[in-house]
């Protein structure tokens, strides 16, 4: 763990083209190249060399994986060396990870958050993620991913992070409430403070309270340890197992809690108790890993030989929902009075392509049905399975 | 669910459709229905290795040929060779297959069918409209199809002849030439426009000629004055180079896609026979109005199993790679069915083809040449097999 105290960034990164001598990265990404690389990129033909090497495009080196807890939930930290693409991220923020899943040949991409301290262009950070059942990336990560193996990355992203600055620091009070992995980005945010604060302190007053199933499954544990006994202003309290979270706990350790900026994220549960306490309070900031998961299809033992499919179709763009008819998603879309683009409206020519941000469909074609999130399908020979989201 | 899969079919039930009766085309329609299934449930890393193995190729020939040039006189043959393969590869294997959402489920974005893009002037978002959609949904309908006479041959018996069409040969032989050009423009719709129905640059075309225009001001700006300024004292050279290998590349492609609809034997449909087709009929419509090139592997690759013709028409959004094993059961199919399975040599193809444009260029032209036409056109022959 105390490897995960030194400051990951202070490794030193090795150079990759687009860094060399401060020249060849511009050089990849002005208009020259770019009209030589048309139309498919710089980057397609770098990558036949190196897959480091990039000029737009982010990716990273797996550098190690370490476990952090064991169990039915296991939970791993893999340290990543990014390209020189890399811009850094702010404290809180989280990065869509793609990621190639051997013997089915299918990129899957999903967001985590990053656990390390602030970064800086091309520097290294660190990933902490819990392999969920349901979860092919998260359980492939943490399970069977090895040094080495290249990841694909978006820049950083997310506003769930502290207000200010190392520039402009203030002195006012923080709260951090997490539960389970939802510990990683106030994680982050509390190593960057103890970073970057004055003298080993965090530079200002510091609550951190964390619930996790219990003492086995506590994520960071040796290092929150060292976090409470130095003298640094963080004060660190760990819940386990029934311990809930409390309005009236809460207010004994920070009696002005609705007047303190507080940074809370884990689990639905956990969301639901604070944002109760904390009210109308405008001090209190959200992160959502997972979206609302969509029930699944249920066929109910109706006298017919069809099944019944119960689910709301949402598409999100357009704010307008229909319950599911088992009609196309593109012939529920049209009854809606909305006009997505189409074509052959058969399922070959892919003119109609969406994506389903969340929930179940089924395919007309082929009866098959899928529940993975961000999925693109043809909503032409698509239906609705249950709830789902669709990005129109 | 669509108007092209659940209505009822157009003929009567009694009444045969290309020989077979209604039981027998939606028998057909299943049988391929589940050869369908059946690849599609199979793909996975063999096809994601193949495909990224193509492009590894087609990317080193690109930085092979592209760098041949700075070698003076001899490098000159090598570097038109491997940039011409480079092409060929992108346009067919890769670029056709990957535009039709083949490798969509891979997910990766550098193989989706919405972000790719082509080494050739057609922009890949209007040619897919006109493709994917117009050409594989409405195939061989004439007067739906743009892609029988692409709007300047006379490819039918059935386009009314004029004397335009004397020059039929010559205008193939111009098409032939500047392909990449014509596939380009095509999406403009010219018959359209001339017919008075939409302006050439503007109205609906406009957003169409926009990315036309985009498109080929980045191919013309690469291949005919950036990287033949890279080359410094041979800049005539390298471009004369480039101007070569997309002309090699026109031929080959011209050639390859001419002898998937146009030889011989190849039905046409109308616009009436085709409403409220079945799924089966669709199927039918497909296999009769495609034709296959036989030959080594090394030219189904270049030719991206567009080879398979009739395979990439019943399932155009199945990986080219799986085409030549799911013809040897879509010729068993055929065989059951009684059904033409129209193969042959590039050579006896192509003859057949452009025996095809030098009789159509003179009226009429419905008797030996002329397609399969409808019920009534299939033979006894045909029946029998």
């Amino acid at each position: 763990m105390s490897a995960l105290i030194s400051d990951p960034a202070a490794v030193p990164t090795r150079p990759s083209p687009a860094r060399t001598g401060g020249l060849l990265g511009p050089l990849l990404r002005s208009k020259l190249v770019t009209a030589l690389a048309s139309p498919h990129g710089v980057d397609t033909y770098l990558e036949r060399f190196n897959p480091m090497w990039a000029a737009h495009e982010v990716r990273a080196r797996i550098v190690s994986v370490h476990r952090e807890t064991d169990g039915d939930a296991p939970v791993a930290t893999l340290t990543l060396q990014p390209t020189s693409t890399w811009r850094g991220h702010r404290a809180g923020q989280h990065v869509l990870v793609g990621v190639e899943i051997p013997g089915i040949a299918k990129r899957f991409t999903r967001a985590f958050s990053i656990s390390s301290a602030a970064s800086g262009r091309g520097e290294r950070f660190t990933l902490t993620i819990r392999a969920h059942d349901e979860g092919q990336v998260s359980s492939y990560l943490v399970r069977q991913a090895q040094a080495g193996q290249i990841l694909h990355l978006s820049q950083a992203q997310g506003e769930f992070t502290l207000v200010e600055s190392p520039a402009t620091p203030t002195i006012s009070r923080l709260v951090f409430i997490t539960g389970g992995s939802g510990i990683t980005p106030a994680m982050s945010m509390v190593r960057t403070l103890l970073r970057d604060g004055y003298d080993g302190h965090a530079g200002r007053k510091v609550t951190f309270l964390h619930f996790a199933r219990s003492a086995e499954d506590q994520i960071f544990a040796t290092e929150l340890a060292e976090i409470a006994a130095a003298d640094n202003g963080v004060d660190v309290h760990l819940r386990h197992g029934d311990q809930v979270f409390s309005e009236f706990e809460l207010r004994r350790l920070v009696p002005d809690y609705k007047e303190t900026d507080t940074w809370l994220c884990g689990p639905p549960g956990l969301v639901e108790l604070v944002k109760t306490a904390y009210g109308d309070s405008t001090r209190l900031r959200m992160e959502f890993f997972k979206p609302a998961v969509a029930r699944a299809a249920v066929s109910t033992g109706s006298t017919t030989d069809a099944p019944v499919i119960e689910g709301d179709i949402s598409f999100t763009r357009s704010g307008k929902t229909a319950a599911a008819s088992g009609a196309s998603l593109l012939e529920q879309a049209e009854e809606l009075g909305l006009k997505p683009e189409f074509g052959c409206r058969m399922g070959i020519c892919f003119s109609c392509t969406r994506t389903k941000t969340a929930g179940t469909v089924r395919n007309i074609l082929t009866g098959e049905e899928s529940a993975v999130p961000d999925e693109e399908v043809r909503i032409c020979v698509t239906a609705a399975a249950g709830d789902c989201h669709i990005d129109l | 669910m669509t108007e092209l899969l659940d209505q009822p079919a157009a003929p009567a039930a009694d009444e045969k459709y290309h020989g077979l009766t209604h039981d027998e085309i939606d028998q057909l329609g299943a049988e391929l229905d589940a050869l369908r299934l059946r690849i599609l449930a199979d793909l996975g890393e063999p096809d994601a290795e193949y495909l990224r193995k193509v492009v590894k190729a087609q990317r080193s020939f690109e930085i092979a040929g592209r760098a041949l040039f700075y070698l003076p006189v001899i490098g000159w043959v090598p570097a038109v060779a491997a940039l011409s393969v480079s092409k060929i590869l992108d346009n067919m294997e890769i670029g056709h297959n990957v535009m039709h959402g083949q490798y969509d489920w891979m997910g990766d974005p550098s193989f989706n069918s919405r972000m790719f893009d082509w080494d050739t002037m057609a922009p890949a978002e209007n040619w897919k409209y006109g493709h994917n959609y117009m050409h594989h949904t409405y195939t061989n309908v004439v007067g739906k199809d743009r892609d029988v006479g692409y709007g300047i041959l006379r490819m039918d018996p059935e386009q009314k002849w004029n004397p335009y069409y004397l020059g039929n040969p010559l205008w193939a032989f111009l098409l032939m030439t500047f392909f990449e050009w014509g596939v380009a423009l095509h999406d403009l719709e010219a018959e359209e426009v001339f017919a008075g129905r939409r302006p050439m640059f503007g109205g609906e075309n406009a957003p169409i000629w926009r990315r036309i225009r985009k498109k080929m001001g980045k191919q013309v700006l690469k291949d005919y004055v950036l990287f033949p300024a890279l080359t410094g004292p041979l800049f005539l050279s390298t471009l004369a180079g480039n101007a070569v290998a997309n002309l090699v590349r026109n031929v080959w492609t011209f050639n390859i896609i001419f002898c998937g609809h146009f030889p011989a034997g190849v039905a046409s449909f109308s616009v009436e026979e085709t409403e409220n087709e079945s799924r089966g009929q669709w199927y039918l419509r497909q296999m009769l109005g495609s034709a296959n090139i036989t030959g080594s592997k090394l030219m189904h690759v270049m030719s991206g199993n567009l080879s398979h013709q009739i395979e990439h028409h019943l399932f155009p959004d199945i990986p080219a790679r799986r085409y030549p094993e799911m013809a040897v059961e879509v010729q068993e199919i055929c065989e059951r069915y009684g059904l033409p399975y129209n193969k042959g040599p590039l050579h006896k193809q192509l003859f057949s083809v452009f025996a095809k444009i030098v009789r159509l260029s003179f009226p009429g032209g419905s008797q030996k040449e002329a397609p399969v036409r409808g019920p009534q056109a299939v033979t006894e022959d045909s029946l029998a097999a």
